[in-house]
């Protein structure tokens, strides 16, 4: 390029050359280093992470066997012994929030989306907003005050009911988002063949937008099934739930469905994060190793909670492009 | 051509010198902005015509008032009449599902739902209350047949309608609009989003389709205009500084593009050929 310098080159074009060499090191020089800071914080972002799982996995898979999944704790000073009561109550009390959340998050949802701008669409949006600001403490002292005290006893239904209220916004603002992406000319389409809004809603827009809106879900629910504090005065934490007799003796006693599960729900009830944090303050080994264990077992199953959206999404993915 | 359709021979003979649609003194809303005004236009029975102008002068508002699109718009407000086969539309208290089904809309961009191909043309149909399972398979395929892909994907009806191709995707939109038997066709820049080929055979399809439709199609390519329809409007902002777009041609394609009347039309067509 050099020796092509002419009497035609503008002033501006001399300059250009004359910095060219300079100006081109700097370039890479800065490169190099920007990318090796953001690379080396990177890692170092990850460090954490894998450092967790890594000293869980260790922890817990020391003491975990099949007796940990199998058998309800035993008294102190007994061998074996297991966490069944706490891996139920994890399940039953998650999915009870998941029904009780679920449903009125998404006609919420579809309400905001559909109606951005009128008082109650903005309400929705600033309430949803502070609601997943309040500490989940503060949560549960709520279900305390509305579901324990007039009932007179801790239960699963009251954790599960502080539970779905965890859902709630996280539920709301992503199908919210999710419903917002739906490209309106697919609306305009179904609306174009003479379909009312409703029936659009349903069978177009929740299909379309049906991806983002389970991945939503599945990551609150893995989200709140590992909360502990809005569980600890509700919940509270049961030594000998175990749904296998409860069901056994229901039918025993010739109980209805309903009474059965009354019972499954209107008692205290345990789950892994309770569990984890009561063992941990204990002062007996054996109550130590069992609280690494009941980590190692939450992270299983959340991260199965995780990979069964992504797998359940990606599938679906396909079958939709073809 | 007519002596090989009885049917259409006599469909054209009740109806002679019958304008399918007929729009008097329309004027569309946003607001206080008048975005189209004083618009007078006939849609004739089997003809294609044509919308061309260009952007932003309300080609696609006034289009999407034809089948009351714009009710969707919350500030949109369509004032004058809409006739379609004498009676008018542009009035509360008609139902608006009807005219819908009456006047189909193809759109821009191919917009399948992401259903199955069978699902995307069943749908209207399943709307208008059709459930058994052999009027749908019938419809399914008289649409897919009439929109000509019926033999493209007739082995793969049950795989998504994202599946398959841009130009295909935009026919199975006109199989979907067909299944509920419209009586008009409203095309805006059906093929704007599409590579030539595709474009033909839209335009090929057009040609079949007018035998039995009546099809209002907006594009912004002139020569798809010159090529398709059979009447064109001219549309432009009605005067220099004013925002209001309006009709200021409407005749024969042929005229419209050899000896225009309006200088703004000659200059215009003459303009994007040159």
């Amino acid at each position: 390029m050099t020796a092509h310098t002419t009497a035609h080159q503008t002033n501006f074009q001399k300059l250009i050359e004359k910095n060219h060499a300079s100006v081109s090191l700097r370039r890479k020089v800065t490169n190099a280093v920007m990318l090796s800071v953001t690379g080396l914080m990177t890692i170092l972002a990850l460090i954490p992470l894998f450092w967790i799982i890594g000293y869980v996995v260790y922890k817990g898979g020391q003491y975990i066997n099949l007796d940990f999944f199998i058998h309800t704790p035993r008294p102190l000073g007994m061998e074996g012994g297991g966490v069944l009561n706490a891996i139920q109550g994890t399940l039953i009390i998650s999915g009870l929030a998941s029904l009780i959340a679920i449903p009125p998050a998404i006609l919420a949802a579809f309400y905001a989306a559909n109606n951005p701008n009128t008082p109650l669409g903005v309400v929705l949006r600033f309430s949803t907003d502070v609601l997943s600001g309040i500490p989940s403490i503060v949560i549960g002292l709520f279900a305390y005050a509305i579901i324990v005290k007039p009932m007179g006893h801790y239960s699963g239904f009251a954790g599960a009911v502080a539970m779905a209220m965890l859902m709630l916004p996280t539920i709301i603002r992503t199908t919210e988002e999710m419903l917002k992406l739906v490209p309106h000319t697919l609306r305009e389409a179904s609306l174009g063949l003479g379909a009312p809004e409703w029936k659009t809603s349903i069978s177009v827009v929740l299909p379309a937008a049906l991806n983002g809106i389970m991945t939503g879900i599945l990551l609150s629910v893995a989200r709140a099934a590992g909360e502990t504090a809005p569980l600890l005065f509700t919940a509270l934490g049961n030594e000998r739930y175990d749904l296998g007799l409860i069901i056994q003796s229901g039918i025993a006693q010739k109980q209805g469905f309903f009474e059965i599960l009354k019972r499954v729900f209107d008692q205290p009830v345990d789950s892994l994060p309770l569990t984890l944090w009561k063992y941990a303050q204990q002062p007996y080994p054996e109550r130590i190793e069992q609280s690494w264990a009941a980590a190692l077992v939450l992270m299983i199953v959340i991260l199965l909670i995780n990979i069964f959206t992504r797998l359940w999404v990606e599938s679906r993915k396909r079958r939709l492009q073809g | 051509m007519d002596n090989h359709n009885e049917n259409q021979k006599s469909k054209e003979q009740g109806k002679a010198a019958m304008n399918k649609m007929e729009i008097k003194d329309l004027a569309v809303f946003y607001g206080k902005f008048r975005a189209v005004t004083d618009i007078q236009m006939d849609i004739q029975t089997n003809k294609i015509t044509a919308i061309i102008g260009p952007s932003g002068c309300g080609k696609s508002t006034l289009l999407r008032s034809f089948n009351r699109m714009n009710d969707l718009t919350p500030s949109a407000r369509v004032e004058g009449q809409i006739l379609l086969d004498g009676e008018n539309i542009n009035v509360p208290g008609v139902d608006v599902v009807d005219v819908r089904r009456r006047i189909g809309m193809v759109f821009q961009r191919p917009n399948p739902f992401p259903k199955s191909i069978y699902d995307n043309v069943a749908y209207g149909p399943r709307l208008y209350g059709v459930r058994r399972k052999n009027d749908l398979d019938e419809i399914v395929e008289k649409s897919l047949k009439q929109a000509a892909l019926w033999e493209e994907v007739k082995d793969k009806l049950h795989q998504s309608g994202l599946s398959i191709s841009g130009g295909q995707q935009q026919r199975l939109c006109i199989a979907r609009a067909l299944a509920v038997e419209p009586e008009v066709i409203l095309m805006d820049e059906p093929a704007s989003a599409l590579d030539p080929i595709s474009t033909l055979k839209i335009e090929e399809l057009m040609q079949e389709l007018k035998k039995e439709y009546s099809i209002v199609i907006v594009t912004h390519n002139m020569q798809q205009a010159a090529r398709v329809s059979d009447y064109t409007a001219m549309m432009m902002l009605s005067k220099e500084g004013e925002r209001s777009g309006t009709v200021i041609e409407f005749d024969d394609t042929k005229a419209i593009f050899t000896r225009p009347k309006d200088k703004r039309t000659e200059d215009y067509v003459t303009g994007r050929f040159g």
